[in-house]
């Protein structure tokens, strides 16, 4: 191998790997500002049945298998879901979730990021998962101190009183 | 579709030739993308086996037996470790560049479209493999993939509850969940090498690894990058916090801004509309095919030569079907069959010197027969004068034999060098058809039908059958393995050819030409 070839096979070797070296890292990519923080609203609720259930009548039971005779009869579908988020006042998240399946009769699910400044915050969340025309079922109010880059992850669960900061 | 191809290909082509510069034209590197491919995964798969040893596969503890083996065995862990991510990363720019080479070359198209198409999923495969190992370290970087990529899949309408739930708090997380990325990370790789086997399938001899000088320089130089330039992680994750400054790997990991930028929708739009027009690339438009190779019964001895070297499997032997005393005829799949001509010149019954004016052979192109070539050469060379005269011969994808006549000049293409048979340039020098018969054949590692040089220079150098009969005289005799844009330095080893044919004392006093009809069936 000629000198020249060698020194011109170095070169591409090592622009080669100059290259697949720089882009393996770099640039940086700034994914979230310095000075923000975020509220990671997200949980999976079954909403209230719609129409509400009732007792079956002795006519209704006796028609049914007996392994199959339930005191009630509860319609399948349940009722979409009100959530809101405020921050400090604002009203930042206004959505209305609906019931999963082709029934409507599973879960409604949420997931969303909400990007907020540093600093002392008000956060008031609140969910109405039932027939009501208006107000909320559920409603929390938190007063947090949030930190650049911090992330607070709130779920919800009926069970233990609503929205909880996980 | 035309034009950007001729754009690309002019691009491939300065590039193919600067590397020839450096590397020579068996030994560049633009030739053998898809064997280096190879080389790279096979980096990535045997580095990754061996880092799978020492990863702790917990979510708590992965992160530190990464940076252990990162920092505390830095060669047989770290190297290794940055070994597996350029190797990785290596890979795409392989993918990349035999993406746009295969295509700016045509190279898609007719029975190419199945290679071309088992080649799409491929890509599919090698980011998910590659973006999937990122989750294992366990990083911030790691992080900010996990929850991309499960927001970017809960857009679509198939998972009930959101996956990306999984990351919402540290306590959400589990190692059930961290064990299925790993059993991604691997099974994924090794459902690549079926694929790669099926998207060779019909490619004959496929060449799985470069050439040794390749192999050794470009594993020091993966053994170099890696210890010069260590791949390092970021801080431990922490989903309590949002990773917010990354240092990306923009091989594997370009698609994440983009998905912040125009959203999850778009982005599966884009890639899944971007993958089908690939994958209908091949039909775009539609290819006005050649007639395939035929055989001629009667001439075929069941000699196995065509078969040997058909790049593309698109000839079988089969049982005798005609009763006459051999055992095997070929025979060709139409569908396979790109009517390259190699089978052609591979056919020892492919003899220009028959008196009858079809000249027929055991294989043979119906469009572009030998006997045709026969009345082309001769027609070619009828208008040269002065001395010495010389017939070139090109291919239809490199230099043109045409684009080469000029006065002592008569040129003829052919559908590839290897299409020749040898016996034509016996009959061209021993019938006074010429003086000097100079063959030009794509670059060596560069032919569009991947052997035809390799068979044509075997061919004439005794190598490889049909061989060029030892009386045909060597000195008469001049090759050229050139690109399409080279015309310039072609017509300038013609010059030189032509000087040294000056020096040659006269050939004997030659039998005359036989009488060649002027049109042939």
């Amino acid at each position: 191998m000629s000198a020249v070839r060698f020194v011109l096979q170095g070169a591409f070797y090592v622009g080669f790997a100059v290259l697949i070296g720089y882009f393996a890292a770099s640039p940086s990519y700034r994914h979230f500002p310095d000075d923000m923080a975020e509220i990671k609203l997200s949980f999976s609720h079954g909403a209230q049945r719609k129409g509400g259930c009732r007792p079956r009548t002795q006519e209704e039971l006796a028609k049914l298998a007996p392994n199959m005779r339930t005191a009630q009869l509860c319609p399948r579908e349940r009722v979409p879901m009100l959530v809101e988020v405020e921050v400090d006042g604002t009203l930042v998240m206004r959505e209305t979730l609906h019931p999963t399946g082709l029934s409507r009769d599973g879960a409604a699910h949420a997931y969303r990021r909400l990007p907020v400044s540093t600093g002392p915050h008000i956060f008031t969340f609140r969910m109405r998962d039932s027939e009501r025309a208006d107000g909320f079922d559920f409603e929390k109010r938190l007063e947090l101190t949030m930190a650049a880059g911090q992330s607070v992850p709130v779920d919800f669960r009926s069970e233990w009183g609503g929205f909880i900061v996980r | 579709m035309k034009a950007l191809k001729r754009f690309l290909a002019f691009g491939v082509e300065w590039l193919e030739r600067i590397f020839d510069v450096a590397f020579g034209q068996k030994n560049n590197p633009i030739h053998h993308l898809g064997a280096l491919g190879f080389l790279f995964f096979w980096v990535a798969f045997v580095s990754g086996v061996y880092l799978y040893i020492g990863l702790d596969t917990s979510v708590a503890k992965a992160f530190a037996s990464v940076e252990y083996m990162t920092h505390s065995v830095w060669f047989f862990g770290g190297v290794m470790r940055s070994l597996h991510r350029y190797g990785s990363d290596a890979i795409i720019a392989m993918l990349a560049v035999h993406l746009v080479r295969e295509f700016a070359h045509d190279r898609l198209r007719g029975p190419r479209w199945f290679t071309w198409v088992t080649g799409i999923p491929l890509i599919w495969l090698t980011y998910i493999a590659g973006i999937s190992g990122y989750w294992l370290v366990w990083d911030q970087l790691a992080q900010y993939i996990a929850v991309a990529t499960t927001e970017w899949l809960d857009w679509l309408p198939i998972f009930g509850e959101p996956i990306a739930r999984n990351f919402l708090a540290p306590s959400s997380l589990d190692d059930r969940f961290f064990t299925l990325m790993i059993f991604i990370h691997i099974a994924v790789p090794i459902m690549m090498v079926f694929v790669l086997w099926i998207h060779l399938q019909r490619v004959a001899r496929p060449e799985y690894l470069p050439s040794r000088v390749l192999t050794l320089g470009t594993m020091a130089m993966l053994i170099g990058l890696s210890i010069a330039y260590p791949a390092t992680s970021h801080a431990p994750a922490d989903l309590l916090t949002v990773p917010r400054t990354l240092k990306l790997d923009w091989w594997y990991l370009a698609i994440y801004p983009v998905i912040e930028k125009i959203g999850p929708g778009p982005t599966w739009y884009g890639l899944i509309g971007f993958s089908f027009l690939l994958m209908f690339l091949p039909w775009l438009p539609p290819l006005k095919r050649p007639a395939p190779a035929k055989v001629d019964l009667a001439y075929c001895n069941g000699c196995r030569r065509c078969v040997n070297d058909c790049p593309y499997n698109a000839i079988t032997m089969v049982p005798r079907s005609d009763g006459r005393p051999f055992l095997e005829e070929a025979k060709v799949d139409d569908d396979l069959c790109v009517s390259c001509g190699i089978c052609v010149g591979a056919c020892p019954t492919s003899i220009a010197f028959r008196t009858t004016t079809d000249l027929p052979t055991g294989i043979n192109l119906p469009d572009r027969s030998i006997a045709k070539l026969r009345q082309r050469m001769q027609k070619a060379m009828a208008g040269v004068r002065g001395g010495p005269r010389i017939l070139a011969l090109g291919c239809d994808n490199g230099v043109r034999g045409e684009s080469l006549a000029r006065e002592g000049v008569g040129g003829v293409s052919l559908p590839c060098i290897a299409a020749l048979p040898p016996s034509f340039i016996d009959y061209a020098l021993s019938r006074n058809l010429a003086d000097g018969v100079f063959i030009v054949g794509c670059a060596e590692g560069g032919c569009t039908n991947r052997y035809g040089v390799e068979w044509m220079r075997a061919r004439l150098e005794g190598e490889r059958d049909p061989r060029l009969r030892a009386r045909v005289p060597r000195e008469r005799l001049a090759t050229c393995w050139a690109r399409g844009p080279e015309c310039g330095r072609v017509a300038g080893e013609i010059r030189a050819f032509a000087d040294r044919l000056r020096l040659l004392p006269a050939p004997e006093k030659k039998p005359p030409l036989e009488r060649i009809p002027e049109t042939v069936p």
